[in-house]
């Protein structure tokens, strides 16, 4: 070993003095022998819920599914968002997408879930404890920056191919925002207001409901606007380890060489990735709006219309 | 016995800041001040050895100019900072000493706090501001809304109840702020420089609303400032820090009147002392004349005894009724007049003991000399415009530009 480490500062002549290859395959390979069964276990619920996410945007009539985003978007974003989704949602039928942007479009869903599920308590105890921060900040910077590649091929060992390992490898690359943000928001709240809370006898619990968590949640959201951006740019890598969607569009046409065939897949990512990023953006400023929600959108013009009519009912 | 110990008393309170206070602790114990242990340890030393007893129902003010130590000081008593050393005892209970969940006891009953930058929950309503505390206490919402609104009413501001606090002014958040304070009942009630965010008028409508709510409520007030008019005006006492010390605590007079030092002194300078002096403090005890006890003939000769030419005279339970002046009483005497009621004059002002100078200004130009009454109404003796104007010229004839002042005022 001693001559090794010799020859490689003096002469430059390379060689792997330490075999960390080899033992991180013989950890892996140990891992999947003995503990296969743990990640089959995971495999489980998010499989269960994976698949009836999908099986119900699949036998929805996109008609109905048109209509709930676009309401929705007027409702808690604003109504040119909604009309820039109804375009787009539109387009995507017209392209011949739907099936497979819904596959898609669940996956995200479950993906961000799990994030939401990890990524918030991992951010809160990142944000409270400084220990906990200065451990979990290098594991996000490595799983930025780690070529999902390199994760692949044990994501697959452990957890076989098709949907669950799509959503672990769209998780890990996902989730780093997310709890960066929660972090940051919480830590952002202004000092007085929790020196406040504590002087008047909050408990942590609740200090972290009533004061730290409302107050970080514009940050939060925009720590989940993130999440979904990024799980959306992981369909095409997903996909190599047989995820369906779109995705699998895009590779399949590279595959073949169908220039057309990729390009109508990339373009309902792009699609799919405005309207998502647009409606999540927005939901977050608009809960600092004054105007109470009730007042705003379609249910507000309901509203409206019934308060209108009202009078001339109630006048004889 | 409990109710003759202090609400609050601290006793050889230090805060060092830093990575090793113990060290600094040691070094300050051996005589070291706060420049030789920044130096030596890099450790700042915040609050020093500060021993403090503050009564029940007092309005204390602790004044300081930035860095000073004062709101570490106020922060210990209720551990939003940890006092590196000493005691602090709360109705005799060493609050350095309890567990947490002991702590929280304490601050959701019987400390509350009112903070410089408002402090308050800007996603919350005003009304759940207000009710803040009493949630931590666990109370129900109906019972906490009726005391939030209840205690909106006391401030001003119940037509303001469900907006957000950012809708407000800042004299407004403030309220809300005293509000939230107040809602929970607790006896205690530590104030951070809390109107100094203010604009200089509303600053003035905020005292004068403190003033009139600890009247009413007659809560232990630890009030912080940097403003000595402010520290002046609003406290019962006051207590002035310099460098994490304490340099001197006592009335308001006490501090103008006497300085312990030149930090002091240059302090009180530019202060009115007007204002700060009470009434009380210059009045000439005199012997009034009991109404009843004798003829116009003895109220002659008690008045001629006595060197005087006006004489008050008090009913039997000593309070000032009337006014006698000597020309006309040598006259009532001369045409044998007996009564004394009809010869004296009602027409003559009343001061309380405890008003300022300032404000008997206005009665001096009258001429007629000030009966002073104590708390209860009874007589204490008389102002006249001499002696009102003689002591603030006492008070002030060691300074020389205040006479050059006054000749280019008129």
């Amino acid at each position: 070993m001693i001559p090794d480490i010799f020859n490689w500062l003096f002469f430059n002549q390379s060689s792997q003095i330490i075999p960390l290859g080899d033992w991180i395959s013989a950890a892996v390979a140990w891992v999947v022998v003995n503990f296969r069964w743990v990640f089959q276990l995971i495999r489980i619920p998010i499989s269960h819920t994976l698949n009836a996410i999908e099986a119900f945007l699949q036998w929805l009539p996109p008609i109905l599914f048109i209509a709930v985003v676009v309401l929705f978007a007027w409702q808690f974003a604003t109504r040119k968002i909604a009309i820039l989704s109804l375009f787009a949602m539109v387009a995507i039928g017209m392209i011949g997408a739907w099936t497979e942007t819904m596959t898609t479009l669940s996956l995200v869903i479950v993906a961000v879930l799990l994030c939401i599920v990890v990524g918030l308590p991992l951010g809160i105890a990142s944000a409270r404890n400084n220990r906990a921060e200065a451990i979990i900040r290098p594991m996000l910077d490595a799983m930025q920056t780690l070529p999902a590649f390199v994760y692949l091929v044990p994501v697959v060992m452990l957890f076989g191919t098709g949907k669950v390992p799509g959503v672990i490898v769209t998780f890990i690359f996902a989730v780093p925002p997310l709890i960066r943000l929660t972090n940051i928001g919480i830590r952002q709240v202004s000092e007085e207001t929790v020196e406040a809370a504590l002087a008047f006898g909050s408990t942590p619990k609740q200090m972290l409901w009533e004061v730290q968590l409302p107050l970080a949640m514009p940050t939060i959201l925009a720590g989940v606007n993130q999440a979904i951006m990024l799980a959306l740019s992981m369909v095409v890598i997903a996909s190599l380890i047989a995820v369906e969607g779109l995705g699998q569009m895009v590779n399949r046409g590279i595959g073949r060489l169908d220039v057309g065939l990729a390009a109508v897949g990339g373009l309902g990512i792009v699609l799919m990735a405005i309207v998502l990023d647009r409606i999540t953006q927005n939901v977050g400023k608009s809960s600092q709006n004054s105007l109470n929600w009730r007042d705003r959108g379609p249910w507000g013009a309901l509203r409206k219309l019934t308060s209108q009519r009202r009078p001339s009912v109630s006048t004889p | 016995m409990p109710s003759s110990q202090p609400k609050i008393k601290l006793e050889n309170l230090i805060k060092i800041y830093g990575q090793n206070p113990q060290r600094a602790l040691k070094l300050f114990q051996e005589g070291g001040n706060r420049d030789n242990i920044l130096e030596a340890t890099g450790n700042v030393l915040g609050v020093a050895n500060v021993s403090l007893s503050i009564e029940e129902g007092e309005l204390f003010v602790v004044m300081g100019l930035s860095g000073s130590g004062k709101s570490t000081l106020v922060r210990c008593i209720n551990r939003l900072i940890e006092p590196t050393s000493g005691q602090i005892l709360i109705d005799g209970e060493d609050v350095t000493r309890v567990d947490q969940e002991r702590l929280r006891e304490i601050r959701r009953t019987k400390v509350s706090m009112v903070f410089q930058r408002f402090g308050l929950l800007p996603h919350k309503t005003v009304l759940e501001n207000v009710e803040y505390g009493l949630k931590m206490c666990g109370l129900p919402l109906a019972e906490r809304h009726e005391k939030a609104q209840h205690m909106l009413d006391v401030v001003g501001l119940h037509q303001w109840a469900n907006y957000a606090p950012s809708s407000l002014s800042g004299g407004m958040q403030q309220r809300v702020g005293l509000a939230r304070a107040l809602a929970t009942e607790a006896p205690i009630l530590l104030m951070d420089e809390a109107f100094s965010a203010l604009d200089p008028l509303i600053r003035r409508e905020m005292q004068d609303e403190l003033m009139r709510l600890q009247s009413e409520l007659k809560r232990t007030i630890v009030f912080i400032s940097h403003d000595i008019q402010e520290a002046l005006r609003i406290g019962d006492r006051v207590a002035i820090m310099k460098d994490g010390h304490l340099v001197q605590v006592g009335t308001p007079e006490e501090i103008v009147t006497n300085p312990v030092d030149g930090y002091i002194a240059a302090f009180t300078q530019d202060v009115n002392r007007a204002q700060v002096l009470k009434t009380g403090s210059i009045v000439r005890q005199t012997v009034p004349f009991i109404l009843g006890k004798g003829s116009a003939r003895a109220a002659l000769d008690q008045m001629q005894g006595n060197a005087l030419t006006r004489m008050h005279v008090v009913d039997r339970h000593g309070k000032p009724i009337g006014i006698l002046n000597q020309a006309e009483l040598q006259n009532a005497v001369t045409s044998n007049v007996q009564d004394v009621e009809s010869v004296m004059s009602t027409d003559f002002p009343v001061v309380k003991a405890s008003t300022s100078l300032e404000e008997i200004f206005h009665l001096a130009r009258f001429g007629v000399p000030m009966a002073v009454i104590n708390r209860s109404g009874k007589f204490k003796g008389v102002v006249e415009q001499s002696d009102i104007l003689a002591s603030i010229g006492r008070l002030s004839n060691d300074k020389a530009d205040v006479p050059q002042a006054l000749s280019t005022a008129v």
